[in-house]
């Protein structure tokens, strides 16, 4: 694959002006790439496939599928409102011609399977084609229905509905590798759900304390490992790593393994907490590594040693003299995800004005590109940018203190397979892709 | 071993070298961390947790008597829909909020850093 930091990038963009975009994901042969925003609704998109009379069109995505996943709630009990935005969607491994996914709330985790219709049955013996009854007196023949071609027509239906199993907020949900279970965390508790049964999930980790008084970190996002389905891990508000195994215990409280990196006391400040929050946590497709994101940096860890990462990549250490701001408008505490390629060699995050950082694992090279309008036009290359730090700021670079903060770019997705992107931006989510020859 | 997000106070804590006070001044984040304790000098003496982790675990907490709620809604149905909801600075007397009436707007950070 192209290495991503010479990625001429193609630009296929959608507009989605509902609502705020609250998550991305490709399915696993990245022919469908789901969207899910922040008035419960879930866009599904699928990638055209070659045409020789529209050579352009190659890879190119559009809407397959739009339906409402989740609906507003009101918790009368404990007064709270139950919030219908999208925290996650992940796709299930495709085992027949439907396709599957879990979409998750706050509070409720549901499966829902999407399906394709293109035939229509026609001739019944006991209604007309338009839907009204014929009366049965006056049916002299039998006739056995055939069935015609219609038009396409893609349905989303709930098959599943996995509810009230969490007290606190539900921020991440992974399928297993074994693909019959899968975890769902909340702040304090990760709970093993097996997709055929909604009346039952099983508590793996609970790290709530006895006393609320002494609560001193939540957990922040957990996932499953790739192929190792009896291995999760799941990290925390202190910027700490678990590593749990299943066979080990029932209840996962003890980890198998801790990641975190030490910290020099003395550069410690009132943010550096703060800052070392994980807000994503990631397997690379190997198996063999993890990523995590804090706020300021993107760290690759090797599974096997747990004394510290083994890459660190600076997203925007600009910022770092920008803290005491960003604290009091709130965006100190953005959650932003990050992504592998299909290869492990690069991977993807977000950042403000709208731009994304990409790293090159192998070259060390790292490129900051914006998902803009004016710089979206169609099968337009996009420019590199850059943030200019102090001193004098050179033609095309753009200073720290014009930067917008309220352009986030949180989700982001790499196609499983080649080097096309999903990046959301508000209510904007781009596509690009690389140039072909 | 817990550590806490809570500033502690001087004269405590790792020994200090000559040149850290040379670190205080170049060291942005601790520059920064400077600033906010001059806008905010009661931030992070609460003891016993986290103020962000409590807020984090309490989103989305309005309050609301649906027992004012089910008895509101039987009077209206007597009575007639107003046509356009009220101005918000209008709703006095007996209008029981509705969970579409309760503010969107969640308290900010900064508000309860400053409270207490």
């Amino acid at each position: 694959m192209t290495p991503p930091t010479n990625t001429v990038c193609n630009c296929f963009c959608i507009l989605l002006t509902a609502d705020i975009i609250s998550t991305v994901e490709f399915n696993y042969s990245g022919d469908l790439l789901a969207t899910g925003d922040k008035g419960g609704r879930v866009v599904i998109f699928q990638r055209e496939q070659e045409n020789k009379t529209r050579p352009h069109s190659r890879g190119e995505y559009n809407v397959y599928s739009t339906f409402q996943s989740h609906e507003p709630e009101f918790d009368y009990l404990k007064s709270l409102e139950i919030e219908e935005k999208i925290n996650k969607i992940r796709w299930l491994p495709q085992q027949n011609a439907a396709h599957f996914l879990l979409s998750t709330n706050d509070k409720t985790i549901k499966l829902w399977k999407i399906s394709e219709r293109d035939k229509r049955a026609e001739g019944y013996n006991l209604k007309d084609e338009d839907g009204r009854l014929r009366d049965p007196f006056r049916i002299t023949a039998l006739r056995v229905p055939i069935l015609k071609p219609m038009d396409l027509m893609v349905e989303a239906s709930p098959r599943r509905i996995f509810a009230n199993a969490h007290t606190y907020h539900i921020n991440s949900i992974s399928v297993n590798s074994d693909h019959e279970t899968y975890l769902s965390a909340d702040d304090l508790r990760i709970n093993l759900w097996h997709l055929e049964i909604t009346d039952r999930s099983f508590n793996i980790v609970d790290i709530k304390p006895a006393n609320m008084e002494e609560l001193t970190e939540v957990i922040t996002a957990a996932e499953f490992h790739p192929h190792q389905c009896n291995v999760f891990v799941y990290s925390s508000s202190k910027g700490t790593i678990r590593l749990c195994d299943m066979r080990s215990s029932a209840l996962c409280d003890r980890h198998s393994k801790f990641f975190e990196e030490p910290e020099d006391p003395s550069s410690r400040s009132f943010f550096s907490e703060i800052i070392s929050s994980i807000s994503d946590v990631k397997f690379s497709h190997s198996g063999r590594y993890m990523m995590t994101r804090d706020y300021l940096s993107v760290k690759v860890w090797d599974l096997n040693m747990e004394s510290r990462p083994v890459e660190t990549h600076q997203v925007h250490e600009y910022l770092r003299s920008k803290l005491c701001s960003l604290y009091e408008n709130d965006c100190i505490f953005d959650k932003f995800e990050c992504c592998w390629n299909g290869s492990d060699s690069a991977i993807m995050t977000g950042s403000y004005n709208n731009f994304f950082r990409m790293f090159d694992r192998n070259s060390r090279r790292d490129v900051t590109l914006e998902a803009s309008r004016e710089n979206s036009k169609p099968r337009a290359s996009l420019k590199p940018r850059k943030v200019c730090t102090g001193g004098k700021r050179k033609k095309d670079e753009i200073s720290v203190d014009s930067l917008d903060f309220n352009k986030k770019i949180l989700h982001t997705a790499w196609h499983p397979l080649e080097n096309i992107i999903a990046v959301a931006a508000t209510n904007n989510l781009y596509i690009f892709q690389d140039k072909i020859n | 071993m817990h550590r806490l997000p809570l500033l502690m106070p001087a004269g405590k804590g790792s020994a200090r070298r000559p040149s850290e006070m040379e670190d205080k001044v170049t060291s942005p984040e601790k520059a920064e961390e400077a600033k906010l304790k001059a806008r905010y000098p009661h931030l992070g003496q609460k003891p016993g947790g986290s103020d962000f982790l409590r807020k984090r675990l309490q989103k989305g907490q309005k309050y609301f008597d649906s027992g004012d709620y089910n008895m509101a809604k039987a009077k209206m149905k007597n009575k007639q829909l107003p046509a356009a909801t009220p101005d918000k600075a209008e709703v006095t007397g007996d209008h029981i909020p509705t969970p579409q009436d309760l503010p969107q707007r969640k308290p900010s950070l900064v508000t309860s850093k400053l409270a207490g």
